[in-house]
């Protein structure tokens, strides 16, 4: 055991480095190597500029002899245009002739109670009467708070992009389970384009689509569609070989195999994909509105610009309470199947679908009384409550009465927490830190990790993003060191605490269903814009994984040894900190590093409270539609965050090897 | 064993690893000990079988014998790496990707071992499903798979989801479905070795019987030797990716190729593959007391006569019972030896009588 000796390494290693820190100004000054400090601007390599030209050229110039790339763009965009138009025209806005003002409506929208009742047949249908009441409840909610317009322009939104995310997805992880080779090539892209923030892909987009729905349509799908592209290989790979043998046996074709043996065998994990998908698009919602989708996450976002708590709070909760009724009724569409019992053919029509008659029914009364009575067709907005005015009254309230002790509070963070590690990170001189990431990456991984390592931390420093990067690995880690104080130790309660489980694991499923933004809008409210309002939410965006994987980690340690620990006496508590605990390590690295990567997600998020990192200089790039700009931060922070994984992947699988988990070749 | 084989490999070769064609081509006599040298691995080594028409044919080995490779690659769901296949006189391997589609769907049927129903259809659905892939009309392909449902003693099921079903009713579905199609050539890889003792036992009862009614011919992949014993026809043992000896299950306890044959069928009791025909006294043909036709077990006022094709475990209780050594006749009813009560009770209690 030669752990005592690295142990003292690193920990030297890390005191060199904190007193390099601490000194790097006035050493460089004496030594006058102030380039080593602050990477000089005379160095930098323009790649940001190349890359706006080429999407310039791409945008102006670019031709496929028959039609030229905008061409290609708006024709993509007229395909996904016209379906969108449809359901928003059914769900929201009716059906219109003319333009602008002189529109005349048609055919108004389906009116709400249509909608409800469509809803709730659907809740019935996929489980029962206790999910159709949860998706009924939600609704008669969007209805009753005044959310109803934006909510179904947003779920026009989702209702358009996820089949397309799904179909993609489905079509791209098939061709990946044929082709090999195909494969070995999606899969790090894939890795980067969900590591690479989301805005950093919406410039090129806004420069392709122009700003409006079709943009926000196209961002979240490729945003949402990755998780199906990897379900679908991983599902198609999972079926049985002899199911597949079979399929050859009885003379399938291609077609037929894929279609009618893997697909079908493989439908309850491709569910699972196609949850995924969902909920990532409404995670989307709040980010597409920058870029002109309109509905609920312009409602956040809007309120948001303008703090108006109240406002953005409400908005902030339709969104949750869409998503969890949209991710129930989904998932229980995916449990549904094969529970079913064939109908027989013998009975009536109506009998057979009775569901569908009394939507139909519901439809065409509530909109033929809707003529005369409008309460029908639209929701009264007379009788529509809000609660913006209590939460931001509350808030006034809190901020009056404690404005003190939330400052104490965050000032003693700032001080004693945030800034000393703020200034370790922007003291250190990047050769130095880069030799610490290829040492890193040599000493748990091997040579190829610490060369790919060296390659991203030198891309950073040369295309000038040095100390934005520095900010960025400081609120990270601050945020996460923080994380995983708070979910470690609720994780090991979790897994040895029945009760704390149970209301542990619904806390965090119900944090885990929340779009990212929803976080910020407390924390403003309280702390308002700052580092210390990012951090927290951050924290408790990323905070789920490290509560998970630890209690997945230490509640899978086998029986056998707790008993064995038990046999020769040990107490409960050398029980967990000898036996448990180490032996959870290496799920709670990977804990950590999900954290991580959440983190960094989260970060391009908080830019909108004022951070001065690499989220903000997306979100600038965003602003000012400055592709290369948004493209290079986007790959600093996607580089990070592979670094991050790679060096924390490598040091759980070196645990388990060493607890004999994992074999050391494979 | 009359005329050309249904099925019939010769020298069939399935290495794995890189280069392993060519490596081949250059060594086609390789051993074992140069294949595994050479940093491949050998799943089937110059495999040399034929399959006649109606018998049940066995080809039993250990986990990683290579009976499973070598039933996939008969069926070419694994290309060998050399080798002929002629199946019906047409070589296999030279037909198109379509027409071998079109032998596959009309005149093969496999089971597996762990069934490989398809979870999302009834059990319906899934006798019908090799029937819809041709293309026939859902009607149609519903009435053939209640008609094989029935035939393996399902009826009531239909609409059961397999995992509503036990181990072995799942394989009567399995069952039924491949013989939907009524093929000519009936694969089954190791279709009752995910059963428990009790029910394989029941299973093999009823496949004998599917069989007597449906005289398939049959490539049936097993571990268990007792198994092999008791359903082949004719039995193909294989070790480390070769066949080392093709026999009934008779001749392979009588003469072992080898001392691995010989291991198996140490613990083998020799009534049960031994036939009468073996151990008795022999004497003239035709030298009989009764008329050709009225011969047979327990027959007539007569002594009783017993086949000569019969197993010793069958007739025991007849011939130490009797009084006096018994008649053997054979198929036709003529008299071919007697048996004595001492050469039944040598073969039921110590080894047999020395050839």
């Amino acid at each position: 055991m030669a752990l005592p000796r690295t142990a003292l390494l690193w920990s030297g290693l890390f005191i060199l480095t904190w007193l390099l820190s601490a000194w790097s100004k006035s050493l460089a000054e004496a030594m006058d190597l102030s380039w080593m400090v602050k990477y000089p601007t005379a160095w930098v390599f323009p790649l940001k500029d190349y890359i706006s030209g080429a999407m310039r050229w791409l945008v102006e110039d670019a031709t496929f002899g028959l039609f030229t790339f905008t061409d290609a763009t708006r024709a993509l965009a007229w395909l996904i245009e016209k379906p969108y138009e449809l359901v928003r025209a059914l769900l929201s806005s009716g059906f219109e002739r003319g333009f602008g003002r002189d529109a005349v409506q048609i055919v108004p929208p389906l009116s709400w109670l249509a909608v409800l009742a469509g809803v709730m047949a659907l809740g019935h249908y996929a489980r029962d009467w206790i999910l159709a009441a949860i998706v009924g409840t939600s609704f008669a909610y969007l209805a009753t708070f005044g959310q109803w317009d934006s909510a179904m322009i947003t779920l026009a939104s989702v209702v358009i992009a996820v089949p397309i995310g799904v179909a993609g997805g489905l079509f791209l992880g098939i061709q990946a389970y044929r082709h090999p080779l195909f494969d070995r090539l999606l899969k790090p892209l894939l890795d980067l384009m969900q590591t690479i923030p989301i805005f950093a892909y919406l410039v090129p987009i806004l420069f392709m689509f122009g700003f409006g729905p079709v943009s926000a349509l196209v961002a979240t799908v490729i945003y949402a569609m990755p998780p199906m592209v990897r379900v679908t290989t991983m599902a198609l790979k999972a079926v049985d070989p002899e199911i597949k043998d079979f399929g050859i046996m009885s003379g399938c074709t291609r077609h037929q195999i894929t279609w009618r043996i893997l697909v079908p065998s493989a439908r309850g994990s491709l569910m699972l994909g196609v949850n995924q998908v969902i909920m990532l698009s409404l995670n989307m919602v709040i980010i597409a509105s920058m870029i002109g989708a309109g509905g609920l996450g312009f409602d956040v976002l809007s309120s948001l610009r303008r703090l108006d708590i109240g406002g953005g709070f409400e908005a902030g909760i339709a969104i949750v309470i869409l998503a969890i009724a949209i991710d129930r009724l989904s998932q229980a569409f995916a449990e549904r199947d094969g529970n079913t019992a064939p109908v027989s053919t013998e009975i009536s029509v109506l009998r057979r679908h009775p569901r569908s008659f009394i939507v139909l029914a519901v439809l065409i009364l509530s909109m033929s009384i809707g003529q005369f009575a409008p309460m029908f067709q639209t929701y009264p907005e007379a009788q529509t409550l809000t609660t913006g005015a209590f939460w931001s009254e509350t808030v006034k309230f809190l901020n009056i009465s404690y404005f003190d002790q939330f400052e104490a509070v965050k000032i003693f963070f700032l001080k004693g927490f945030m800034l000393p590690i703020k200034r370790f990170f922007l003291g250190i001189p990047w050769p130095w830190m880069i030799g610490i990431v290829v040492l890193l990456g040599w000493k748990f991984g091997d040579w190829k990790l610490a060369l790919i390592n060296g390659l991203m931390a030198l891309f950073i420093v040369t295309t000038g993003m040095w100390s934005k990067a520095m900010i960025t690995v400081y609120l990270c880690g601050a945020s996460v060191l923080i994380a995983s104080v708070i979910g470690i130790p609720l994780g090991v309660l979790a897994a040895v605490n029945k009760r704390a489980g149970a209301i542990i694991g619904v806390v965090i499923d119900t944090l885990q269903t929340l779009p990212s933004f929803v976080y910020l809008i407390p924390v403003v409210m309280l702390f308002r814009i700052g580092d210390f309002t990012a951090m927290i939410a951050i924290v408790l965006y990323s905070l789920t994984p490290a509560v998970r994987y630890t209690a997945h980690g230490v509640a899978s340690v086998s029986s056998e040894l707790i008993e064995a620990g038990v046999v020769s006496g040990c107490t409960r508590w050398q029980i967990l900190t000898r036996i448990r605990l180490p032996l959870a390590l290496p799920d709670i690295l990977l804990g950590i590093n999900q954290t991580i990567m959440l983190a960094l997600s989260m970060l391009v998020i908080t830019a909108l409270v004022g951070t001065r990192d690499l989220g903000q200089e997306v979100y600038i790039a965003l602003t000012k539609a400055d592709t290369g700009r948004g493209i290079v931060a986007g790959l600093a922070i996607a580089f990070i965050a592979i670094i991050a994984d790679r060096i924390i992947s490598a040091s759980a699988r070196n645990a388990r090897i060493r607890f004999g988990l994992e074999a050391a070749h494979d | 064993m009359n005329g050309q084989p249904k099925l019939s490999c010769h020298n069939v070769w399935k290495l794995y690893g890189p280069g392993a064609e060519d490596y081949l081509h250059k060594n086609p006599e390789a051993t074992l000990e140069q294949i595994t040298a050479a940093d491949l691995i050998p799943a089937v080594r110059g495999a040399n079988i034929d399959i006649h028409d109606g018998e049940i044919f066995v080809i039993m080995g250990l986990s990683g014998s290579g009976k499973s490779t070598l039933v996939r690659c008969l069926s070419r769901l694994i290309e060998p790496t050399a080798g002929e296949l002629h199946f019906n006189g047409q070589d296999l391997r030279r037909v198109s990707e379509r027409e071998m589609i079109d032998i596959r769907r009309h005149k093969l049927g496999m089971v597996f071992q762990h069934f490989a129903l398809l979870p999302h259809l009834t059990v319906l659905q899934n006798v019908a499903f090799p029937l819809s892939i041709q293309g026939q009309s859902k009607t149609r392909a519903e009435a053939r798979a209640r008609e094989v449902i029935r035939l393996v003693g399902l009826e009531g099921r239909e609409t059961y989801f397999p995992r509503q079903l036990s181990g072995g009713q799942q394989q009567r579905v399995g069952i039924a479905r491949s013989l939907a199609v009524e093929p000519e050539l009936w694969f089954l890889d190791e279709p009752f070795s995910a059963l428990d003792p009790l029910i394989r036992r029941e299973m093999q009862d009823e496949f004998l019987r599917l069989q007597a009614l449906l005289k398939k011919t049959i490539v049936f992949i097993t571990h268990d030797f007792d198994e092999a014993i008791r359903l082949a026809d004719r039995i193909a043992i294989m070790k480390d990716g070769a066949v080392i000896q093709v026999a009934t299950p008779e001749e392979l306890v009588l003469n072992p190729a080898s001392h691995y044959v010989e291991e198996f069928t140490r613990h083998i009791p020799r009534a049960k593959v031994m036939s009468v025909g073996s151990v008795m006294t022999r004497c003239e043909v035709g030298q009989s007391d009764s008329a050709p036709g009225d011969g047979g077990p327990g027959n007539g006022d007569q002594v009783a006569t017993i086949p000569e094709n019969a197993r010793i475990a069958d007739v025991a209780h007849a011939v130490v019972s009797a009084a006096a050594p018994l008649t053997v006749v054979d198929e036709t009813g003529n008299t071919t030896g007697t048996i004595s009560r001492e050469a039944v009770i040598s073969v039921l209690i110590g080894p047999g009588p020395a050839p």
